[in-house]
């Protein structure tokens, strides 16, 4: 598969929580810009060790190794400041998780505030109406944006959470099965969300639901046990797996 | 089906013992209550007392006056009058020791809590945590020996306002590590994750987001630690001795309420004053107890 524009690249990335115990190995992709590229495979096969690789998430565990290079328009991260990096590539987490202690409106902004950088109080008035508008929240929340975030449904602050991510402009989004707390109303609402969203960011996606990679992906990698087996184009990978491990797992033979 | 028929065994034998085991179980339960009555009814009777012996002596004078000298309140006695004055100074004493030794723990107690918490793991944080909790074990006395050594021998040249303070921190400061420790691991590591991940740095995490969402566990250790220390007498007779005017001179010793109590008691003329200056105490102390549950609880039903 040959992606369009790519926007990042891993190469040959390898990671071991302990020694000689790897959660990744070698794994080796080009993601596409303005796309969404789902992560698959069953549970304990390093989806969000990978995923955590990228904006360097992964690095807060204290005995971790990582081996080979992740390449964000041609430069290593892994030669970044992590501060910078993480301003570039935002992070949506499987449970909601809005700062309890700040308004929606402050949540929003919360990448700015806990940054130091100053906003005139204009430019964060543009900044959280655009953003909630983005993320589709805007209309159910404006008249209580200095309640606390967490007053909110689950649904609702999923996508607080996304605008929160979203408030920097960054490059990429990850989520790591983003709508696996969610009743199946607010799991439809960010999957809409996503396929708008990817007009103007690049998303990677790690989910445990294949239908939903087959409904929202373009692109989908299927992992095992720290291998990357198969990256596909979507379609190709549900009609036509290569590899029969791809296959069992999207048949439900196992996972 | 294995199972299904264990299941049926069990309760079977339940039954067949029901009757002894009901017995024992409810004279465990009995004794369990007795107990328990014994131990409110101790709290009951300590107020109680104090109340009954204690608030005829509450009048204005009491808060604006200082202690009176033993000639006055023997003459009080000698016509059956309440005796004149109040503890002014003590009380005065102890808000200016309680907030000085809280100006030096606090700040100390956060930080290491926050060290433990952030290297919950590491071989020196074990350590800090052990010292901590020998630190807890010494005794109060022995603490106001060694401040007497360190600090009135050395730096104030005398009893002082400072000596005192640094022996109630010293006796703060493992009760707010402790505490700061436990209300950071109430938090959340996924909020802890979120800032992070929007680039925070590590400092502000800390600040911004780890301190404002423990902040009630933080003062309700705080409270639990002041409360804890209000009420400490032998520490102070060691440090700071004691004054029968107001002082605010940190450098000068100073009374305390509990230590005009101790005076109280060694002056036959001045029994009276014991116990609305204990009722007084003991409201103090049972306010910030009440206080911190109180905040605990609003942060609970959050
Ligand atoms: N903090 C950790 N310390 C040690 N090993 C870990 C840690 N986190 C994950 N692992 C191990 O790394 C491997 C990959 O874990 P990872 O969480 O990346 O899997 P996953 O694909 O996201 O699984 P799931 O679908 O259950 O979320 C697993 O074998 C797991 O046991
Ligand atoms: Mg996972």
């Amino acid at each position: 598969m040959a992606p369009a524009t790519s926007i990042l690249s891993i190469e040959d990335l390898s990671i071991a929580y302990d020694r000689d115990k790897y959660a990744v190995k070698n794994v080796t992709a080009t993601v596409r810009k303005n796309a969404i590229t789902a992560i698959m495979g069953p549970s304990g096969c390093g989806k969000t060790t990978l995923l955590r690789a990228i904006n360097r998430m992964h690095e807060l565990y204290p005995n971790i190794s990582t081996e080979g290079k992740i390449k964000l328009y041609g430069d290593n991260i892994y030669e970044m400041p992590t501060i910078e990096l993480r301003r570039k590539i935002g992070m949506v987490f499987q449970r909601p998780n809005p700062f309890p202690t700040m308004s929606i409106y402050e949540n929003v902004i919360a990448g700015y505030k806990l940054n130091g950088i100053h906003l005139k109080r204009s430019e964060r008035d543009e900044i959280v109406e655009i953003t909630l508008r983005d993320v589709t929240l805007w209309d159910e929340v404006k008249n209580a944006l200095h309640k606390k975030g967490t007053f909110l449904s689950g649904g609702q602050q999923q996508r607080l959470c996304v605008a929160r991510a979203l408030a920097f402009k960054p490059e990429i989004i990850l989520l790591d099965e983003p709508t696996s707390a969610l009743d199946p109303v607010s799991t439809a609402k960010i999957e809409d969300l996503l396929v708008e969203l990817k007009q103007h960011y690049t998303i990677i996606l790690v989910t445990h639901n294949m239908s939903q990679a087959a409904r929202i992906s373009d692109n989908s990698m299927f992992m095992y046990l720290g291998e990357l087996i198969e990256y596909e184009d979507t379609k190709t990978m549900f009609t036509n797996p290569k590899d029969p491990r791809t296959e069992g797992y999207l048949t439900g033979k196992f996972g | 089906m294995d199972s299904s028929i264990l299941q049926k065994r069990k309760t079977m034998t339940t039954t067949t013992h029901f009757g002894a085991r009901s017995f024992k179980s409810r004279l465990f339960f009995s004794i369990v209550l007795l107990f328990a009555l014994i131990t409110i009814s101790i709290v009951f009777l300590i107020i109680g007392t104090l109340a009954a012996k204690g608030f005829r002596q509450i009048n204005w004078s009491f808060f604006t006056q200082v202690a009176p000298d033993t000639f006055d309140a023997m003459m009080a006695n000698a016509s059956g009058k309440i005796i004149p004055g109040g503890i002014l100074n003590g009380i005065t004493g102890t808000l200016l020791l309680v907030g000085l030794a809280s100006v030096i723990a606090i700040p100390f107690g956060i930080v290491i809590g926050i060290y433990l918490y952030e290297n919950a793991t590491k071989r020196y944080a074990n350590v800090i945590r052990d010292i901590t909790d020998v630190l807890q074990g010494v005794p109060s006395i022995v603490v106001g020996l060694i401040v007497y050594l360190w600090v009135v021998v050395d730096i104030t040249k005398g009893y002082s306002v400072l000596a005192g303070s640094v022996a109630l921190a010293i006796m703060m400061l493992p009760l707010i590590i402790r505490s700061t420790e436990e209300s950071m691991k109430m938090v959340p590591t996924t909020l802890k994750e979120a800032a992070i991940a929007l680039g925070t740095p590590y400092y502000k995490v800390i600040l911004r987001v780890l301190i404002p969402s423990s902040f009630s566990g933080l003062i309700t250790g705080v409270l639990l630690a002041v409360s804890r220390v209000m009420g400490e007498t032998a520490p102070l007779l060691l440090t700071t001795l004691g004054n029968s005017s107001v002082n605010w001179n940190l450098a000068k010793p100073v009374s305390a309420v509990p230590l005009l109590i101790w005076q109280f008691y060694n002056d036959p003329n001045m029994v009276n004053l014991i116990w609305s200056s204990s009722l007084f105490l003991m409201g103090f102390v049972l306010l910030l107890n009440i206080l911190s549950k109180w905040i605990a609880a609003k942060k609970s039903i959050q």
